[in-house]
């Protein structure tokens, strides 16, 4: 119970809730000083506003700099989320075994040579068997890319993949709500005998049938003559962009695993440019999924070795999502880590020149500093008059940024959309609000510390007699 | 009369690169409660110097101050801070009111030192504004004042903490005659109502307004008078 993760969770927000209550006491600070540090407050406000363009040139770079951290980690956030969204779509409790054409088969260019690989009803059969208890599904599935065979409802043609699987791919990959209307493939589609059924994607019912509902109207593949009714159409999704290939999953067509195998037989004529290929492959993909995350890698384990067992080529490949969704938070964390490390730099130029400011109205002031020091202010009471100063700049620096950079993360997604036809994933990473802010007045503190000491400590004679 | 302030076998010396150069070179006075002193001297005499550590803005090298009954000679910085809050009004030649505060604000930064800025304190700043006759400029920028009105600010701070010396550093070097003439009546007024005024000055029409004359010469005491006041 006690891993490492859930203590870095913890340690994480008692370090969000610490930087929450300190940016909370920054701004009740003035209130809880006592008569002394209210004037303090009014006296840096008013300095402030006597110089208004000064102070807002040296307050703008911790404006930009906050606006940065908020705005750069809204974005890295938005995007990691999406990627792991994804990664969770295919399931982190999965499996994925597909079957790869070998090397040596490739590079033959025979006539009428069928390559023959891949995954078997075999295999199927014996992961049906041998993996117990852990396993909730096993999944095949036969993929047929969509240049081989066009859809075609009446006189209208589109490229799709055509997918013959079993029901619970809504299971596996979690289209139960996804449907846009109709339902998803059932249990009656395959037994007792075969239904020609079909769940089309969004892009290929809009296709085929623009202006009308798909539902009960039937489809083709080319070539083939046996009609198609289609039962369901789902919503549309986002491309898969996680893997190496983009899947276009709103250009597949769905249909009983039994039916495609009637229906198009295990060989597959491939018609590349000048050559004729042609492909046996029993099941393009079969999908394991097990009921727990820390079953993944055993029984990933377990099929490697019957594998590697049984097939005589490498023509499998076996991918667990798992591992990218670690990949991912790993890269989530480090790609966190150097956003704020870029906004953070952008935070410590803003405060140089909060610096360069004060120590110019630490030297202009310097025969205040000397009135104040003659009538009774000591060494602290003068450095905590420039320090609240300094504080006052990036404090309001801080809350002007922090405003526009959630302004910034709402309408930027909204603007990329619109006109530049871009998705742009945003999401307000609530922690980085605080990490800012808190940051912005820390930035105060540091380079404000130094012209408050300088301050200080200046001589009440000379600083008197000053000019 | 009770001696307010005194100093004995004053010292100081100062540091040029490896060269020491004496300002005071053993000066001995008791200022009682209630005179008004003119400290008076060609420039190099040691008058700044003298009125610097009797302000407690300097420590003397050597030799004793003891002010309101306490040696405040070795004090350390913080300390000396509080002993000038609490015991020293200054005036200065050029004012040095803080530009951006208002004229009650300004009479009130010394009180606000030393935490005592209350409602209270802050209805004497305003009365002590109207003793010298700023009461309709209250809230009043010093740049939207006369010279001798910024010098009555002035003036009014030094009286806020109800010191037990005010220094004057050449109030009116900086006003014409007739201004010069109403701030320094404005100091008698507050002497004879029993403050204790240490003044430097050069000017000798301004020294007559005193009751006593200290004059100094190469960090010692020259000459050191009583004498009717001219007024």
């Amino acid at each position: 119970m006690w891993d490492r993760q859930t203590i870095l969770g913890i340690l994480s927000y008692v370090f969000y809730a610490g930087l929450a209550a300190a940016s909370i006491l920054v701004l009740a600070a003035p209130f809880l000083l006592g008569v002394k540090g209210r004037r303090c407050v009014t006296a840096a406000v008013r300095s402030l506003w006597l110089h208004k363009m000064r102070s807002f040139l040296s307050v703008l770079g911790i404006i930009i700099g906050t606006l940065s951290v908020i705005v750069l980690m809204a974005f890295g956030e938005g995007s990691m989320h999406e990627a792991l969204e994804e990664i969770k779509k295919q399931g982190a409790t999965n499996i994925i075994i597909t079957s790869v054409k070998p090397p040596e088969e490739a590079s033959t260019t025979r006539r009428a040579f069928v390559a023959r690989y891949g995954l078997t009803y075999d295999d199927l059969r014996y992961y049906q068997e041998a993996l117990g208890d852990q396993v909730v599904s096993i999944l095949p599935l036969r993929i047929m890319p969509a240049e081989v065979r066009p859809v075609l409802a009446g006189n209208r043609m589109v490229q799709g993949r055509v997918i013959g699987t079993r029901p619970h791919y809504a299971v596996a990959f979690g289209l139960e709500n996804a449907l846009a209307e109709g339902r998803f493939l059932t249990e009656a589609d395959e037994f007792p005998i075969p239904a020609n059924v079909a769940v089309i994607g969004s892009d290929i019912a809009q296709t085929l049938f623009p202006g009308e509902s798909p539902l009960g109207k039937s489809i083709k593949f080319s070539g083939k003559d046996r009609a198609f009714v289609v039962v369901g159409v789902l919503k549309s999704r986002h491309p898969s962009t996680s893997g190496a290939i983009i899947e276009q999953f709103n250009n597949d067509v769905y249909i009983p695993l039994e039916a495609s195998r009637a229906l198009l037989g295990e060989t597959q004529f491939i018609r590349a440019t000048g050559a004729r290929s042609a492909e046996q492959v029993q099941l393009h993909q079969i999908i394991v999924t097990v009921r727990e995350m820390s079953q993944v890698r055993p029984t990933a384990e377990m099929i490697r070795e019957q594998l590697s067992r049984y097939h005589l080529k490498a023509d499998w490949d076996i991918k667990i999502p798992l591992d990218r969704l670690e990949q991912a938070e790993r890269t989530r964390m480090r790609a966190r880590i150097l956003l704020a490390a870029i906004a953070g730099i952008s935070l410590l130029v803003g405060g140089i020149g909060i610096m360069n400011i004060m120590l110019a109205s630490v030297t202009e002031r310097t025969r205040e500093i000397g009135i104040r020091r003659a009538l009774g202010a000591k060494r602290s009471d003068i450095s905590l008059q420039f320090l609240t100063e300094a504080i006052a700049q990036t404090t309001v620096g801080g809350i002007v940024g922090v405003i526009l950079g959630l302004l910034m993360v709402v309408i930027a997604p909204f603007v990329a959309e619109r006109f530049f036809a871009t998705h742009l994933p945003a999401k307000i990473h609530v922690p980085s609000i605080f990490l800012a802010f808190f940051f912005a007045v820390a930035v105060g503190v540091l380079f404000g510390w130094y012209p408050a000491r300088r301050a200080a400590y200046l001589d009440p004679i000379e600083a008197l007699r000053h000019e | 009369m009770a001696v307010v302030a005194q100093v004995i076998d004053l010292v100081k010396n100062y540091q040029m690169e490896s060269v020491t150069v004496p300002a005071l070179r053993g000066v001995t006075l008791a200022f009682e409660r209630g005179d008004f002193i003119a400290l008076m001297g060609p420039s190099g005499s040691g008058k700044s110097t003298l009125l610097n550590i009797l302000g407690c803005l300097d420590r003397p090298t050597a030799g004793t101050y003891i002010l309101a009954g306490r040696d405040v000679s070795q004090l350390s910085d913080d300390a000396l801070s509080e002993v000038r809050g609490r015991y020293i009004g200054f005036i200065f030649q050029s004012y040095n009111l803080i530009p951006q505060y208002t004229v009650v604000e300004n009479i009130e930064v010394p009180l606000l030192y030393q935490g005592r800025l209350n409602r209270q304190t802050r209805r004497r700043c305003i009365e002590l504004a109207c003793l010298v006759g700023l009461g309709d400029r209250l809230d009043h920028r010093p740049t939207q004042l006369s010279g001798g009105q910024q010098q009555r600010v002035a003036i009014a701070r030094a009286l806020v903490n109800d010191p037990e010396i005010i220094l004057a550093d050449e109030p009116t070097g900086n006003l014409d005659s007739k201004t010069s003439d109403e701030i320094m009546q404005l100091l008698c007024a507050l002497n004879d109502a029993g403050r204790t005024i240490i003044m430097v000055t050069h000017e000798n029409d301004i020294a007559a307004w005193a009751r006593r004359v200290v004059r100094l010469r190469d960090g010692r005491v020259e000459a050191d008078y009583r004498m009717d006041r001219a007024a």
